[in-house]
């Protein structure tokens, strides 16, 4: 096929229909984000669970786990990303905030002010520490997902209204002189 | 150390997260809303029969004491405005359940009202400077939302400059906060309040007030910084402007008497003149931009703005007499503001359209809806014995007794105006004859008209019996403005200094 006759390349999706395809096509970030998906989510569980006394805790977790599912997106499009966490992303962040917000409840029930934090009197291993905080934290990592990941997926799903007047290639000198 | 004074803010946060979970049942979620604001409502109307036999009520979140953690502190004027937002939100509610259209609610309509509650909550209960930011910051996204739900054209652009104005204010704020902390070295109110006292440096304090004068008055849209609130307050549909001229600019007010009463005391001398000159301002710009309108929901919100001129003059007279009339005024301009604005929206949706000019004889048609409105209109300009000749005339002695001349016949002569500008709307839309048969009109519904019927009958029974709000606002008023009693409240009898250098030992 000659040059000038490619079809346009992967940015001009049809009025109103939601891109379906990967953002980036390049079979490195596709090999790269195969494996680096349980990595990350690996290491926001981590993240996760050793927040309450060192760097960390659910919202950095919890953006470190969107940025797993966003990594997909864009080397497989929003509908892999979809399909390999089938969650609506929005009642995931208000369980989030749900889950976070009744962790505070037993303090007052105990009548001491909301959040005050429960310890188990051991630390579990492997885990650690265990206790209401980590629970709060645990709906603050949901919510952060739930959040970050909506917000992607509705800005790549998103319809282009206006789409860009179509790139004309430059012409080129080829050899064949045309 | 109260530790249930968590309950207002807890339960729209909780009643939000499970509004949004219980969307699809849509019933669900508006009786998880109704619940959510009952508790608030229940719990306001408790602190207020508390808070002025015991002084200012203090918890500590999660147990960090002040002046490290972050104190909720509710003093009679944090318990009003608690309950007043619960009861507004309220009637909001249940005039949504009869006008609101299916497809706002199934884009979370109810989670955003209970945001804005958990928002406007947080900033009367919060003790601390910067939360009091993060608290306005949540109220705003949730009002951001309701502003622009729906996504007209017309709600679009409102909302734009809205937001643009609005995130202003906020970045003024928050440098604003910055600032305060760089100078006194804690964001606990208490705290600052103590070193502002202590820490000799007035040129600064002054540059300081003056920062969150600016930032809180275009929140509360005062003279120079209102535009956003015309031009964006007509477009979203009737409840949210309702519920936005009840409480958007209200909290704009009471961060000022706050911040004013509280941290800045000192400067209130320097500022009361110029606080009184630019409420004066507002006043008389508010209305006349009123006079020039004609459409319904455009009057009532210059109207708004001509309103918060009074609140404000209340601060500047820089007394806790002030900031007492101050309070009543406010209690009573929310509510008649917000009747007014649900009976004019009554009518708008009867007639399908805003504009005076095709509006007419509506009177014949609803008489008991004009009975309404006409108490409503009486009530703000201030005929006896509704509730805004109280507030009124309150805000007039003081000026009076404190020799206030200038801003007092300013005042006196604004309400006339209002009157006359609430009287073109009577005239247009209740009196003249309508060019159609009115016969054809729609009835309204019951609960388009339960609402604001509620609340003018409130600010008519608040007129009648003014004792006991005069009576809890003075003590309110004493409270706000009398910083030994909020420190010694928060940090104990030795002060935020002494708590401070013990725990640095």
């Amino acid at each position: 096929m000659h040059r000038n006759e490619l079809p346009p390349p992967n940015r001009l999706p049809s009025r109103s229909t939601p891109r379906d395809s990967a953002l980036y096509d390049s079979l490195i970030l596709r090999t790269v984000s195969r494996l680096m998906m349980p990595l990350l989510l690996l290491l926001s569980i981590y993240m996760l669970l050793r927040g309450h006394n060192l760097p960390g805790g659910g919202f950095i977790g919890g953006l470190l786990a969107a940025s797993a599912i966003i990594l997909q997106m864009v080397a497989f499009g929003p509908k892999t990303a979809r399909r390999i966490l089938p969650v609506n992303y929005l009642l995931l962040a208000a369980f989030g905030v749900f889950f976070g917000a009744i962790w505070g409840l037993p303090a007052m029930v105990a009548g001491l002010p909301y959040m005050q934090a429960f310890w188990l009197p051991e630390p579990i291993p492997g885990v650690g520490k265990l206790g209401t905080p980590v629970l709060f934290d645990i709906g603050v990592y949901l919510t952060v997902i739930g959040v970050t990941t909506k917000i992607a997926l509705l800005l790549v799903e998103e319809p282009i209204l206006f789409p860009l007047p179509a790139m004309k290639p430059s012409p080129v000198e080829t050899e064949d002189g045309v | 150390m109260v530790f249930h004074l968590f309950i207002p803010i807890i339960t729209p946060m909780i009643g939000g997260a499970l509004a949004v979970l219980f969307n699809q049942q849509r019933l669900v979620a508006r009786a998880i809303a109704l619940i959510s604001v009952l508790i608030n409502l229940g719990y306001g109307l408790w602190l207020m029969s508390v808070v002025p036999a015991t002084g200012p009520l203090v918890a500590q979140a999660s147990g960090w004491f002040a002046p490290f953690g972050i104190s909720l502190v509710v003093d009679g004027m944090s318990a009003l405005m608690v309950m007043l937002a619960a009861l507004l939100m309220l009637t909001t509610i249940i005039y949504s359940f009869y006008s609101i259209d299916e497809q706002r609610e199934d884009h979370f309509y109810y989670p955003l009202l209970l945001l804005l509650l958990l928002g406007v909550s947080g900033a009367f209960l919060t003790g601390d400077l910067f939360n009091l930011y993060v608290w306005f910051e949540v109220l705003l996204v949730a009002s951001f939302g309701l502003i622009t739900l729906g996504g007209s054209r017309d709600q679009l652009e409102g909302g734009l400059k809205y937001v643009v104005l609005n995130l202003l204010g906020s970045t003024a704020f928050l440098a604003g906060c910055g600032l305060v902390y760089g100078f006194a070295g804690t964001l606990n109110m208490a705290h600052i309040a103590e070193r502002m006292a202590t820490l000799a440096n007035p040129g600064l304090q002054t540059v300081l007030a003056g920062i969150l004068l600016f930032a809180f008055g275009s929140k509360a849209a005062i003279v120079p910084l209102f535009f956003w609130l015309p031009s964006s307050y007509h477009t979203p549909p009737v409840a949210v402007t309702a519920i936005f001229s009840g409480l958007m600019t209200k909290v704009g007010v009471y961060a000022l008497y706050r911040t004013f009463g509280l941290l800045f005391q000192n400067e209130l001398a320097t500022y009361g003149p110029w606080i009184l000159l630019l409420a004066g301002l507002t006043m008389v710009i508010g209305v006349l931009g009123a006079v020039a309108q004609m459409n319904v929901r455009r009057i009532l919100s210059f109207h708004i703005i001509s309103q918060i001129g009074y609140s404000v003059m209340g601060l500047g007279l820089a007394s806790a007499a002030g900031l007492a009339a101050g309070l009543v005024f406010t209690a009573h301009v929310m509510i008649v503001k917000m009747a007014l604005f649900f009976i004019g929206g009554a009518a708008e949706q009867i007639y399908g359209t805003g504009d005076l000019k095709k509006m007419g004889g509506l009177a014949r048609r609803e008489p008991l809806l004009a009975l309404f409105w006409f108490l409503g209109i009486l009530s703000l300009a201030g005929i006896p014995p509704l509730s805004g000749f109280i507030g009124k005339l309150i805000l007039l002695q003081v000026g009076v007794s404190q020799q206030a001349y200038l801003i007092t016949a300013v005042a006196a002569g604004t309400s006339i105006l209002t009157f006359f500008s609430m009287l073109k709307i009577w005239n247009e839309v209740f009196w003249k004859k309508s060019y159609d048969d009115v016969n054809r009109l729609p009835r309204v519904p019951f609960g388009l008209l339960a609402p604001g019927a509620a609340l003018v009958i409130l600010s008519v029974a608040l007129g009648l019996l003014a004792g006991p709000l005069v009576d809890y606002n003075a003590i309110a008023g004493q409270q706000a403005f009398d910083r030994n009693v909020y420190i010694t409240a928060v940090c104990g009898a030795d002060g935020c200094e002494a708590v401070y250098r013990a725990a640095l030992k």
